[in-house]
């Protein structure tokens, strides 16, 4: 147990670390790798909430995809980051104040709710009882039965994505050497190759 | 493993008849070569007219599905309808338009296809996520179309803008949406529906932040004030037959699904969402009547109109009850005729071969060009409110509610803002009669265009001779919408 307690504290401390360090860094590089420690600090939360999934989900997409999709952002753009950030820490005063004003009404709401006594009844797809199935396979017993209709939407979503992304950015240009395998898998050898007599000391 | 049903399928038949028919007119587009454009404009619309006969044959009763993620019902077929034929006429309107400027692609129509695919999905969402798959698979279609002509700085701002702004608010209803289940433990609109009924009217703090977050996001949707800041630009941005659909059918899916949610898990709770739909009506019937007056541009101006008569139909919805959502109903009906009519007209304005948008081009328009000028007159005068016309009743509708729910001084201040609006659409008919004409427009007007322009316009004109078949479709629709 104390293992645990200090496992999360440790994760949760560099999380929270490395997610000051994205906004405080100067170099947009060093901002996107404490990125990718906060992720991963995320990620190790979840195993020990025992989502192990979630955490490799995380780990898949957020490390894998997003965060070295900011990278190749970062590196190929040539933003002027110190010019943006200009007059970043004039804004803190303001901006601090806004947050304790936000915190201070949230915890004035919060601090008198209380959880619909029906919310657990109302529930549609009861929580696996852990032990029993894997999220993984708890997951996927419900996303192609129960949410087939949600999957598929999903799928449309990530087409109209993709003809999206070639109608904004596919351009026909002129005089590209394309290669054609069909031809070239029709070439004979007559056709390619001519044999030359070449005469001695003559040179072709 | 334990086999799992199939769910009924014969209650989403449009839906996935529409999605086929897109991804099926997508390869047709891609084999098709270069001169496919056209045929798959076509082709998209008897794809669209395919669904309505779908949507219009299917029994009347109230059939969910997919676990009550779908839902289909009087309501759901009216709303379905209309999004189809806006989509349709929109689609008629670009043709020629995508043609001269030398920008027809096959993908517009297909773009269309999955925007109107995510309409009817919004239309029959019955649980938060359905809500937010159709929301998005929508404003996908719509962020791509609106920046279709990607070599004009100006689309391609439109189509950022709205892409920027739409994602901001599809966060905070996302975020609305995450509260609400957080405290309510359910996503599905039945289930929710049936808790807030058990504790009534009162519900965790959660939830009504959840509410207002939600609330929020779809205000965007709808383009209502405070959340219409993109409206303008984009309007003004994307290529004129882009912005007579984006005017048309997206509104109408979204005041439909604005509806079903506030009035379906939501309509124990009135009393805490009717201040927000309240104030939100008001900013927009205001704002609406009042940034016109200053505009030049016609695009423009219909932004902010179409921003007006959003804040004319959420009077209804504020209303909260039967008559309000028939009053909705009504409007957004009658809204859609007179939108694309203007938009025709606005299509068929050309000058040497070139599309026009200023106001001041419409100088004279009688003289040159009466069939015209008398088909843009009915509709600014319907759009004013003044009777006969189809816009005096569904103002007259949605008014007659918000009184009824003794909501006062909403109905007056509608009734005011509507007299400043006249104000703008008057003042372009009095462009076309009483002015000179500076230069005159084309003559040509394509054969399309004139037919939709009088067939809209005729609706528009003549429909308080007949105007039964609309108001007893209207008058059940609200009635499901009931549980009536």
């Amino acid at each position: 147990m104390i293992i645990q307690a200090i496992a999360f504290y440790v994760f949760a401390a560099v999380a929270i670390a490395s997610g000051v360090m994205v906004i405080s860094q100067r170099n947009p590089v060093h901002s996107v790798l404490f990125l990718i420690l906060a992720f991963f600090n995320a990620a190790a939360l979840f195993v020990l909430m025992g989502a192990e999934f979630l955490a490799m989900i995380l780990i898949i997409v957020y490390v894998g995809a997003v965060a070295v999709l900011f990278l190749f952002v970062v590196m190929m753009l040539d933003i002027n980051f110190a010019e943006l950030r200009q007059g970043f820490l004039q804004y803190l005063p303001v901006g601090g104040i806004i947050g304790l004003i936000l915190l201070v009404e949230l915890i004035m709401i919060f601090g008198t709710w209380v959880v619909a006594p029906e919310a657990g009844q109302a529930r549609l797809v009861p929580a696996p009882t852990p032990g029993e199935l894997t999220n993984t396979h708890a997951l996927g017993r419900v996303l192609y039965t129960h949410y087939i209709y949600l999957f598929q939407a999903a799928g449309l979503i990530l087409l109209v994505a993709m003809i999206g992304a070639i109608v904004l950015t596919l351009r026909k240009r002129e005089g590209v050497k394309r290669q054609s395998i069909a031809t070239q898998n029709a070439r004979r050898r007559d056709e390619a190759v001519a044999v030359v007599k070449v005469t001695t000391r003559g040179g072709v | 493993m334990t086999p799992t049903a199939v769910p009924a399928l014969l209650p989403a038949l449009p839906e996935i008849a529409l999605a086929v028919i897109a991804m099926a007119l997508l390869m047709y587009g891609v084999f098709g070569g270069e001169r496919s454009p056209r045929g798959c404009a076509w082709l998209a619309v008897a794809g669209l007219a395919i669904t309505a006969v779908l949507v219009l044959v299917a029994n009347g009763d109230r059939a969910e599905t997919f676990n009550g993620q779908f839902v289909v019902d009087g309501f759901a077929r009216f709303m379905k309808v209309l999004v189809l034929l806006g989509s349709g006429l929109a689609t008629i309107m670009s043709m020629s338009y995508m043609e001269r400027e030398r920008m027809e692609r096959f993908e517009y129509s297909v773009l269309l296809l999955f925007a109107t695919l995510g309409m009817l999905m919004m239309i029959s969402a019955n649980d938060l996520i359905a809500l937010y798959v159709g929301l998005e698979l929508q404003s996908l279609s719509l962020y791509v179309v609106a920046a279709i002509r990607r070599d004009t700085v100006k689309s391609s701002e439109a189509g950022l803008k709205y892409f920027v702004l739409g994602a901001l608010s599809s966060g905070m209803l996302l975020y609305g949406a995450s509260l609400i289940y957080g405290f309510a433990g359910t996503t599905s609109f039945v289930g929710l529906a049936r808790l807030f009924a058990e504790s009534s009217g009162a519900a965790p703090v959660g939830v009504i932040i959840g509410i207002v977050f939600l609330c929020a996001g779809l205000c965007f949707k709808v383009s209502a004030v405070p959340f219409h800041m993109w409206t303008p630009d984009v309007y003004e941005g994307a290529p004129t037959p882009v912005t007579a659909f984006f005017a048309v059918a997206p509104k109408i899916a979204a005041i439909a699904l604005f509806t079903r949610t506030l009035l379906g898990p939501f309509g124990d709770l009135v009393d805490q969402w009717q201040q927000i739909i309240v104030a939100v009506s008001i900013g927009s019937m205001v704002l609406g009547a009042f940034a016109a007056i200053n505009q030049s541009n016609i695009k423009r101006l219909m932004a902010y109109s179409s921003i007006g008569h959003m804040g004319y139909a959420l009077v209804g919805l504020a209303a909260g009850s039967q008559a309000g959502v028939r009053g909705v109903v009504i409007y957004v009906a009658l809204y859609l005729f007179m939108a694309v009519g203007t938009f025709a007209c606005i299509l068929s304005m050309r000058h040497q071969g070139r599309l026009v948008e200023g106001i001041a081009d419409l100088t004279g328009l009688s003289k040159t060009h009466p069939m015209m000028a008398f088909m843009l007159a009915v509709f600014m005068f319907s759009m004013a409110g003044i009777p006969p016309m189809a816009g005096f009743f569904g103002k007259f509708f949605v008014f007659q509610a918000a009184v009824q729910a003794e909501l006062y001084s909403l109905a007056v201040i509608g009734v005011l803002a509507s007299v400043v609006a006249a104000y703008y659409y008057i003042r372009i008919v009095k462009l076309m009669y009483f002015d000179e004409p500076i230069e005159a427009l084309d003559q040509r007007i394509g054969g399309e265009m004139t037919t939709i322009m009088f067939a809209t316009g005729i609706i528009t004109l003549l429909f308080f001779v007949y105007p039964l078949p609309l108001m007893n479709g209207a008058a059940s629709a609200a009635a499901a919408l009931f549980g009536g």
